[in-house]
């Protein structure tokens, strides 16, 4: 029952502002025919974010808008959000627009007795008429307090005002210089009860952040929160917090990390997609050079790959990375790779993280590479990056983006933590770390962990040279891990070995060979020996045998002979 | 120095034939624009009878006017001549304001 009622009651309805995130934000805009008020320190962008509500109204939404200025021109007006791509002259010539600037000068009048402000209702009014419009945004009408001396009047009229502009049922913003201690100087939100919006810009390390949180919104739920949001070239975007329910879809597809050997570790077959990897170690230790190979090796297979760089510049990277035999130009040349480096100190972190979201929907890569975070530290606390870090993931993870940072480690000893304390949330963590030994440095890479695959745990040796990044096995001798020089004596030796070997065994083997040499001889001469005698023997055996043939005869004929009857 | 003088003079003897040209702008027929006619009124008759012209406008009827004439607060008293322009809002029922707003010296 109650929930029938529910559903038939009417909702809010609200006018979308078209200003990034921030519909999102507000749950569909601001409330529809009525006032909402945004208040904010000088320079924390009310003018910017009201005229960005009108100019979406009138083009996406179609909301004509009416413009009172109290304070700027409308020409200097039209010239400081051209800035943002808005042609002021055009949208007021297809009366989409309508601006108008309210000058006020305490010098020029002179207070004569009762007044009231009719003449603001009807210019108003008039402008409303004339375009039709529906939205209206009255900056900054405080400025009346500053021309007209007859507190009690004014405060009468603008609540008047007000009231008016709720009956006309214009979607209004007004906007308000903060105040001392109050949201505005002169008290608006007195007058203005539906929806409060704060604008804040506060430095913090000498880094500015711009911030907007909603302080009031009756009859709707909405974000409490601050929310950090830019100005730029495309006007404002508010970045709303990206969910942390961890419900993004998973990938079983594996990307090649460019270097085969340590494929080959990763179960064979690399990272998965959509993964983060975070690569740390030591300085010069060759972080940037695993980077830019994974950045190589995706371009390579042809697909978009962002590298944001915080401490060498594009030509720096690209010219070092030529020195490891792997070619970026070609793939900026081909739009697949884009760089975008800035120093840490450049912005907040939320707006390095503003600048990863827009610019990754922009790009839409598939591959995305920081370089290295460590030093965005420099810009906020340990535990402001790893809330950065794990919300850049998680948004990289719902666009199934796959995620590579470098981290540099400090401590000479490898702790289970890195500086950035990311490690527990990356998927795969590889790192390097120097083996110094026998007088020289080496580079011994492992991977520390790595999600869902089987990897191998062995320490291998990461050698850097013109053909490119490989890993060999380090050597595991009686003296413990060698590597580099020493590694490469104990292959020496392990090959002079070999070659004695095989010298020992073919000199073993000709002694053989001599040796039945001669034992055939001796068997040959036997043999001749054994058929001399076995024909002397039968040469005996013959004799005899004629000797008796010859006596059986010679008897015979003496028989014969003896016979006379012959 | 001479030159300065004689521009001071010049000004002196002009002040004596000056021609006051006033626009009011009311609306409609409420209270304090009643009032301000009623008061401005007395006013010209008083001192200025016959060197002043007096135009009333009601904004009511003439809405582009608003923003052309930069009205916010009503009833405006318009001084355009002689210059410099003045500006006086209220019902002008604060005489001694309104004759120095104007212009007017005893």
């Amino acid at each position: 029952m109650s929930n029938i009622k529910a559903k038939s009651l009417p909702s809010l309805p609200k006018a979308l502002t078209g200003i990034k995130g921030l519909d999102e934000i507000t749950k569909g805009g601001l409330p529809q025919g009525r006032p909402t008020l945004i208040c904010g320190a000088a320079g924390s962008g009310k003018t910017l974010f009201s005229m960005e509500f009108l100019v979406h109204g009138a083009l996406d939404f179609n909301e004509p808008g009416v413009f009172m200025s109290f304070e700027e021109r409308t020409d200097e007006l039209t010239i400081n959000v051209a800035s943002l791509g808005f042609d002021l002259d055009q949208l007021q010539q297809d009366k989409l627009i309508k601006l108008d600037h309210v000058h006020i000068d305490r010098s020029e009048i002179e207070e004569t007795g009762e007044y009231d402000l009719d003449g603001l209702f009807i210019r108003l009014g008039y402008a409303i008429d004339s375009i039709g419009a529906k939205r209206v945004v009255l900056d900054t009408i405080e400025n009346l307090f500053s021309g007209l001396n007859n507190q009690a009047i004014l405060r009468a009229e603008l609540r008047r005002l007000f009231g008016w502009l709720k009956d006309k049922g214009v979607t209004t913003i007004i906007t308000g210089e903060k105040g001392d201690g109050t949201l505005t100087r002169q008290g608006l939100e007195e007058y203005v009860s539906d929806c409060v919006i704060l604008l804040d810009h506060r430095v913090a390390n000498k880094i500015s952040t711009r911030l907007l949180r909603i302080v009031k919104y009756r009859g709707s739920v909405h974000g409490t929160n601050e929310y950090p949001f830019l100005i730029d070239e495309e006007g404002i975007s508010v970045l709303p917090i990206t969910s942390l329910t961890l419900s993004h879809a998973v990938s079983t597809e594996r990307l090649s990390s460019g270097i085969d050997s340590l494929d080959k570790m990763l179960g064979g077959e690399g990272f998965y997609r959509g993964s983060s990897i975070l690569v740390s170690g030591t300085a010069g230790t060759g972080k940037t050079s695993v980077a830019g190979s994974f950045a190589n090796a995706t371009c390579l297979r042809g697909e978009r790959c962002l590298y944001f760089a915080f401490e060498e510049s594009p030509q720096q990277i690209i010219r070092n990375m030529n020195s490891v035999g792997m070619d970026l130009q070609s793939h900026i040349d081909n739009g697949l790779l884009k760089f975008h480096a800035s120093r840490p100190t450049l912005n907040g972190l939320e707006m390095h993280l503003l600048v990863v979201h827009k610019l990754v929907k922009e790009f839409r890569p598939s591959v995305v590479v920081l370089d290295p975070i460590t030093n965005l530290v420099t810009v906020g606390s340990a535990s402001e990056v790893k809330s950065l870090l794990i919300r850049l993931i998680d948004f990289l993870q719902a666009e199934q983006v796959t995620v590579m940072f470098t981290a540099l480690s400090f401590k000479e000893v490898i702790s289970e933590q890195t500086d950035e304390t990311v490690s527990s949330i990356v998927d795969s963590w590889l790192l390097i770390r120097d083996i110094e030994f026998n007088g020289e440095r080496n580079r011994g890479m492992y991977v520390m962990k790595s999600r869902g695959m089987k990897h191998s745990n062995q320490v291998r040796e990461f050698v850097i040279s013109h053909k490119g990044l490989d890993l060999v096995d380090v050597f595991l001798g009686p003296e413990g891990v060698l590597t580099g020089s020493a590694r490469e004596a104990q292959q020496l030796l392990e090959k002079a070995g070999v070659v004695l070997r095989d010298h020992a065994v073919s000199r073993k083997d000709r002694e053989i060979e001599r040796k039945r040499s001669v034992l055939e001889s001796k068997i040959a001469s036997l043999n001749e020996e054994f058929e001399s005698l076995q024909e002397e023997l039968n040469k005996t055996y013959i004799e005899e045998q004629l000797r008796k043939e010859v006596l059986e005869k010679n008897r015979e004929e003496m028989t014969r002979s003896r016979d006379p009857r012959k | 120095m001479n030159d300065t003088l004689d521009i001071n003079q010049c000004r002196d003897s002009e002040e004596e034939d000056k021609y006051y040209v006033l626009r009011l702008f009311i609306t409609g027929a409420s209270v304090n624009s009643l009032r301000a006619v009623t008061n401005i009124k007395k006013i010209c008759d008083t001192y200025i009878k016959d060197n002043h012209s007096l135009e009333i406008i009601d904004v009511y009827q003439e809405k582009e006017l608003a923003e052309k004439e930069q009205i916010i607060a009503l009833p405006l008293l318009i001084k355009s001549f002689p210059l410099p322009e003045r500006r006086l809002i209220g019902d002008l029922s604060d005489t001694k304001k309104v004759l120095k707003g104007i212009g007017i010296t005893f």
